[in-house]
């Protein structure tokens, strides 16, 4: 079984690293035991541990979900131009991308997971053993969609990730690497109509929620993309084209930019129309009768993002790395707070009967998501520790130094 | 403004806020409001839920139960026993669990004449009563939204107001609960039909089936349903032994309960526990397929309005001035 022991010599690679990759992963063990110990807490006591109540019935796990899911269909963005105009530099990295998916809907299904009242009753969404409420509920459709783009891309990945190792081609696995496209935006509407389909929710129920989601996940999946690829190239001391870098800046700012004119054109309804429906962009910006928890996070929240659209959109700036980066940290904050708490706590604040409950996350949701995210950062380095010697040894990478052919 | 003062750290739930100083000045002439739970019930509380969970000790819910649409009679009446011994031994009361099925050519309805409700909120205590609302943490299906006379503004309400008397001038009171609506969107994005509405049109919930996603508060327009964030704790003295299954059985923490229109009662010919207990006579009950009922001679006669009727959501509570 020469497949298995190849790729068991790659697993070992996973436990071979230097004092910084053991310190990494020691950390973020440290992080999900922390995680652990508060979910173990929230699970005795109840939902109670967070600050989530009946008037803000969903706080910062659905928040995190959401920014994920828009990170998760970012993939698509390296996906695009690798197979469909085959643009050598991405293509080479494409399987990083597919990495990334598969992590953020991992990180999805537990932030999810961890907001359920009744983690034993999940079964319930089984088709034929439980009740799944299908078509009707978005819920049912987004568990459907998120599964199956986890597994197309975990398909894709492992499929890939096996032929390379045997040093075969793998053009026959391209529709799916297609498929993957629209499968990715389909994560993201549906996400979106989740929302959008409530009546109760005006903030939510406008036609331009869908629009912004996407624009806002092409911002902020390939903004990390752009960090983890530097990282990676570090790391494992490949030689990772630096035109690929620029050229997924250049989509980011084309999305960013098409993002604040969506939140410019969300504006101006609400502001010039001034009505009763203005109450949740009022309480995002100015603060509504005293309460404004959120306010100076918007604020920090959009100036983020202007500033990052200055910087990607000058190829002077864009083409020099150290400006790029502090771009795409920025692009992440923003689009963290815009697309997480932003847009989920507005949704019930005021509630629908007008009441205002200031939600903060409590420690027990910090801890629990800091856990999330660990696992999330775990299971990617694991996984590119394992496939990128892979990819490495199979002459798929130029390494740093070597001369290129 | 609401809730002034009560941040999350320090308010186990937002819908029990601090009491204003009117609560210390004796007694009221109606009975009032609520006071915050003291930290020493919330931690007996916390302390209840751990020991719960701990030892697998729950409100008679088990994981395996199939959902209420596809139970046998016998395995209501298995069920039924099951929650009864536990509950017994839980709590040291003899409760009876019953499922009254819905009578044919009726559909329930609810009005409620705004001119006569004087905000007394008897009508949410004599609820909480009946259908076993915790005492900690303190929540109510029944929102009274105190208001300035010649505005309906939502946004400028109080729910949480404390008099000595009331009504107070210048302020008009508005009841808010289930409004059992014909097109209920709590139903529509329940990922697990955990929640339906019944064929007498009363919107409902299986305990036992519910995952807790809240998605169905998310989707309320009126503010309708409540989910048990903490472990629910009723004193023992206070349970009412009279349960129905998908009623006011007690729930379980991590699931979405919500008013039933007294299910319990309402399915054998009595009214609903708010309707009884309201001084004013401003609440109506009754059989919409009954010409003579009282809701229909309500419609016929009165000029009544829904809340957000543009919502599409059709509800059956309708409200009138008298």
């Amino acid at each position: 079984m020469s497949v298995f022991s190849g790729l068991g010599t790659a697993a070992k690679e996973i436990v071979r690293g230097g004092r910084i990759y053991y310190a990494w992963v020691a950390l973020l063990l440290v992080f999900i035991s922390l995680g652990l110990v508060a979910y173990v807490g929230q699970l005795r006591n109840g939902l109670g541990m967070t600050n989530m109540r009946n008037q803000v019935a969903w706080g910062f796990y659905i928040s995190n979900f959401t920014f994920l899911v828009g990170v998760a269909a970012a993939a698509v963005l390296l996906v695009i131009p690798a197979y469909v105009y085959n643009f050598k530099p991405i293509k080479e990295i494409a399987f990083l991308g597919e990495l990334m998916a598969v992590t953020a809907i991992v990180m999805c299904i537990l932030f999810v997971a961890v907001d359920v009242g009744g983690p034993a009753n999940l079964w319930h969404l089984i088709p034929f053993i439980g009740r799944p409420n299908f078509p009707v509920s978005l819920l049912t459709w987004d568990i459907v969609v998120l599964n199956g783009y986890l597994g197309i891309n975990g398909f894709i990945f492992f499929y890939v990730l096996y032929k390379v190792s045997r040093g075969q081609k793998y053009s026959r696995i391209l529709p799916l690497i297609l498929l993957s496209i629209p499968w990715a935006v389909g994560i993201h509407t549906v996400t979106a109509f989740l929302y959008n389909g409530l009546v109760a929710r005006p903030f939510w129920n406008a036609a331009i929620l869908a629009p912004r989601f996407l624009a806002s996940a092409f911002c902020s999946g390939p903004a990390l993309m752009i960090l983890v690829l530097q990282l990676v190239r570090r790391q494992f001391r490949i030689d990772i084209d630096g035109r690929a870098l620029t050229k997924i800046a250049e989509l980011v700012a084309y999305a960013l930019a098409f993002n604040l004119f969506l939140l410019g054109a969300e504006a101006f309804k609400e502001f010039y129309g001034q009505s009763e429906h203005i109450a949740p962009m009022k309480y995002l910006y100015l603060g509504l009768h005293g309460h404004h928890a959120l306010v100076p996070f918007m604020w920090t929240a959009l100036t983020l993002n202007v500033t990052a659209l200055m910087l990607f959109l000058v190829p002077r700036f864009r083409n020099n790395v150290k400006l790029l980066n502090v771009g795409c940290v920025f692009i992440l904050c923003g689009v963290y707070i815009e697309k997480g708490l932003g847009l989920v706590v507005p949704g019930f604040t005021p509630d629908a009967l007008g009441e205002i409950y200031e939600y903060v996350p409590s420690v027990t949701e910090l801890a629990v998501s800091l856990g999330i995210w660990s696992s999330g950062a775990l299971c990617f380095t694991l996984l590119a520790k394992f496939s990128i010697p892979v990819f490495i040894k199979a002459k798929q990478f130029t390494l740093l130094g070597e001369p290129s052919e | 403004m609401k809730n002034d003062g009560c941040t999350p750290r320090a308010c186990p739930s937002s819908e029990a806020p601090v009491a204003g100083a009117t609560a210390e000045r004796g007694a009221p002439l109606l009975q009032l409001g609520r006071r915050p739970p003291d930290r020493r019930a919330i931690l007996g509380a916390s302390v209840a839920a751990v020991a719960a969970a701990a030892t697998g000790s729950g409100c008679g819910n088990h994981r395996f139960d199939a959902h209420y649409k596809e139970l046998t009679d016998e395995d209501k009446r298995r069920i039924f026993e099951r929650i009864e011994a536990e509950t017994r031994a839980r709590t040291g009361v003899d409760v009876k669990i019953s499922a009254p099925q819905p009578m044919d050519g009726v559909e329930f309805a609810y009005a409620l004449d705004l001119s006569l409700c004087n905000g007394n909120r008897r009508c949410a205590e004599a609820c909480a009563r009946e259908n076993n609302l915790p005492d900690v943490p303190k929540f109510r299906y029944i929102q009274v939204l105190e208001m300035d006379r010649g505005t309906l503004d939502f946004e400028n309400a109080n729910a949480y107001y404390e008099h000595d008397e009331v009504p107070v001038p210048g302020k008009v009171y508005l009841p808010v609960q289930c409004q059992h609506c014909a097109n209920p969107p709590c139903v529509k994005v329940c990922p697990v039909t955990a929640t339906w509405r019944e064929p007498d049109g009363l919107v409902v919930v299986d305990y036992n089936w519910c995952i807790g996603c809240r998605y169905c508060i998310a989707a309320c327009p009126y503010f309708g349903r409540r989910f048990n964030f903490h472990e629910p704790t009723v004193r023992p003295r206070d349970i009412n032994p009279d349960q129905g299954y998908i009623s006011n059985r007690l729930r379980p923490v991590g699931v979405v309960e919500k008013c039933t229109f007294c299910l319990q009662r309402t399915r054998v010919g009595r009214y609903p526990a708010c309707l009884e207990a309201c001084p004013t006579g401003a609440r109506k009950f009754g059989n919409l397929g009954d010409p003579n009922g009282e809701v229909r001679i309500m419609l016929e006669r009165k000029r009544v309005y829904v809340l957000k009727e543009e919502l599409g959501t059709l509800p059956r509570f309708y409200y009138f001035y008298g």
